[in-house]
């Protein structure tokens, strides 16, 4: 295994390090969500995350795609809410792009364009809806566009990880027009869209993970 | 917070058990997390599924019992339920005429039910939806995801489970619960803010002096907040928004329904019916039935919705068909 590649113990290790992401700032996720949504963001995928993490303990899978797929399963029998198929639904398109023991940068790129597609196909929602879609589209172009430079895969995923954050904290001045918070109208304007921090915290640990390697 | 309560994380198994005692004619499967007519279904009929997060009791569970549902799929506070519970739900109520499932308009519960329409396919079960979205707070625009489902969802359940146990197909039940949420409009209004489990706060600040108007029924805010009005003028408010997107003349017939959020007394509830009778007849609305309750609540959220539905004879003579579960009962 060499430091540009994906393998099985490195996909466990990000779901792991999502898992501590959320339950380190769960409280945080219910707070935005409070603002706009009705509160349990922080809960339901600390939930999620946490049996994803049991689920993958003596899981010994051959390929870097199972543990995704798997993760995915995981979370949409036990988030609920519109998270758990949107998170579910996308680990499980990544997942399933990933049907090999290792997977190097352009596969993984590939692989988040599955990701993506799978949420944009179940929430109907478009780039500045103010959803998960303003932080997780912004990351896959900033992670392809390293990948086709020819950079390595921790450079891609840190990459990936600042453009997240960028397009979650542009989600705040946005008027929601998807989910629960479209429902606000105008009143949505002014609050950090939930879905977008939570995406960003899963690149940030993606992009962490990889550089501890 | 203060709730009994044991812990945030075991509210939902621990009320699943309680239900589960409280009625010899419900079972309860608390590793599926559904709640069953003890009795099964009887085979040829066609079955109702509901289900939507907890904390809005007695939906869904209330309304599990002959003339309504099969069977219900209670999720976390909050928080939609899972496809494995609706998949479960599915086969274990299925009499082999096919299943209905009751999806109120919200994105998760609309996901989470689609998903499991196509498990159920999968096991070869047919599945028909009725969306419900009577929330007229909530502007439809090609922008939103369109209104939200609320107190129509009781009227749904209950007419085309009324049909059900006439033995109507599953196209005619769907049909009928179709028409029942077009023909119904709702408006909510909340004094407070509800507090769930999980979070131990109120879900949003609200002064002494002010009200949350077209709040939804999760203790997401409404579209206005304003200065606390004599309950005329907010029924009248209420009414408007409701006879503004479904107008009603003279000689109509109304099924209405005066909900409680959990926390408002049943005093100012029949205070509140008696404000929108009066204005249904000034206008020469017929209101032929009502219900004045607590039937979809908001944890403890102090508040009221009204529900008008505009009802053909098909609908006022399945609504008074014998009903017998938790939380509605008549005729039996």
């Amino acid at each position: 295994m060499n430091g540009d590649s994906v393998d099985t113990d490195l996909a466990r290790t990000w779901v792991q390090a999502i898992a501590a992401a959320v339950d380190k700032h769960k409280d945080h996720l219910t707070q935005l969500d409070s603002a706009i949504g009705d509160a349990d963001h922080g809960t339901n995928m600390h939930r999620g995350f946490s049996a994803a993490v049991t689920a993958l303990a003596d899981y010994e899978p051959d390929t870097v795609g199972a543990v995704l797929v798997k993760t995915g399963t995981t979370l949409i029998s036990t988030v609920g809410g519109a998270s758990g198929p949107l998170y579910g639904g996308a680990f499980r398109a990544i997942g399933k792009a990933l049907d090999t023991p290792t997977a190097d940068t352009q596969q993984v790129a590939a692989a988040l364009a599955a990701g993506l597609a799978s949420i944009q196909k179940l929430g109907a929602a478009a780039p500045g809806d103010k959803t998960m879609i303003d932080a997780f589209a912004p990351a896959l172009a900033a992670f392809q566009q390293q990948a086709d430079a020819g950079a390595d895969l921790a450079a891609a995923a840190v990459a990936a990880a600042d453009a997240a954050e960028e397009g979650m904290r542009a989600t705040t001045p946005l008027q929601a027009r998807k989910g629960r918070a479209s429902y606000l109208g105008a009143r949505s304007i002014g609050h950090q869209d939930p879905g977008a921090t939570s995406t960003a915290l899963a690149f940030r640990a993606l992009a962490e993970t990889v550089g501890d390697r | 917070m203060k709730k009994f309560i044991n812990a945030p994380e075991t509210v939902l198994a621990e009320a699943l058990s309680g239900i589960a005692a409280a009625n010899p004619g419900l079972k309860v499967d608390a590793g599926n997390k559904v709640i069953a007519r003890a009795a099964g279904t009887k085979p040829g009929k066609v079955a109702l599924i509901s289900g939507g997060g907890s904390g809005h009791e007695p939906l869904h569970g209330g309304f599990v019992g002959h003339g309504m549902l099969d069977a219900a799929c209670p999720g976390e506070v909050f928080t939609s339920p899972v496809p494995g519970q609706m998949l479960a739900a599915a086969q274990a109520v299925d009499g082999g005429a096919g299943v209905l499932f009751i999806v109120k308009n919200y994105t998760g519960d609309v996901l989470n039910f689609q998903m499991a329409a196509e498990l159920a396919a999968e096991e070869g079960i047919t599945v028909e939806t009725v969306l419900v979205d009577d929330d007229v707070a909530v502007q439809n625009s090609t922008w939103t995801a369109g209104r939200r489902g609320t107190g129509a969802t009781v009227f749904v359940e209950k007419i085309a489970g009324a049909l059900a146990e006439q033995g109507g197909s599953l196209t005619e039940v769907a049909d009928i619960g179709k028409r029942v949420n077009a023909a119904s409009r709702s408006f909510a209004v909340a004094l407070t803010a509800c507090t769930t489990p999980a979070s131990g706060k109120p879900g949003f600040d609200l002064p002494e002096d002010e009200m949350e108007v077209g709040v939804g029924i999760h203790g997401e805010p409404g579209r206005s907040r304003e200065k606390l009005r004599p309950a005329k003028e907010i029924v009248a408010t209420a009414l408007d928004a409701i006879l503004a997107d479904q107008p009603l003349d003279d000689g109509d017939e109304t099924i209405v329904m005066v909900n409680g959020l959990g926390g408002t007394p049943l005093i100012e509830l029949y205070l509140v019916f008696n404000e929108i009778a009066a204005a249904l007849a000034a206008k020469g609305v017929v209101v032929a039935r009502n219900l004045v309750g607590n039937y979809v609540t908001s944890l403890d959220m102090a508040g009221v919705s009204l529900t008008v539905c505009k009802a053909d004879a098909d609908m006022l003579s399945l609504w008074d068909e014998p009903v017998n579960t938790p939380a509605l009962r008549w005729g039996i």
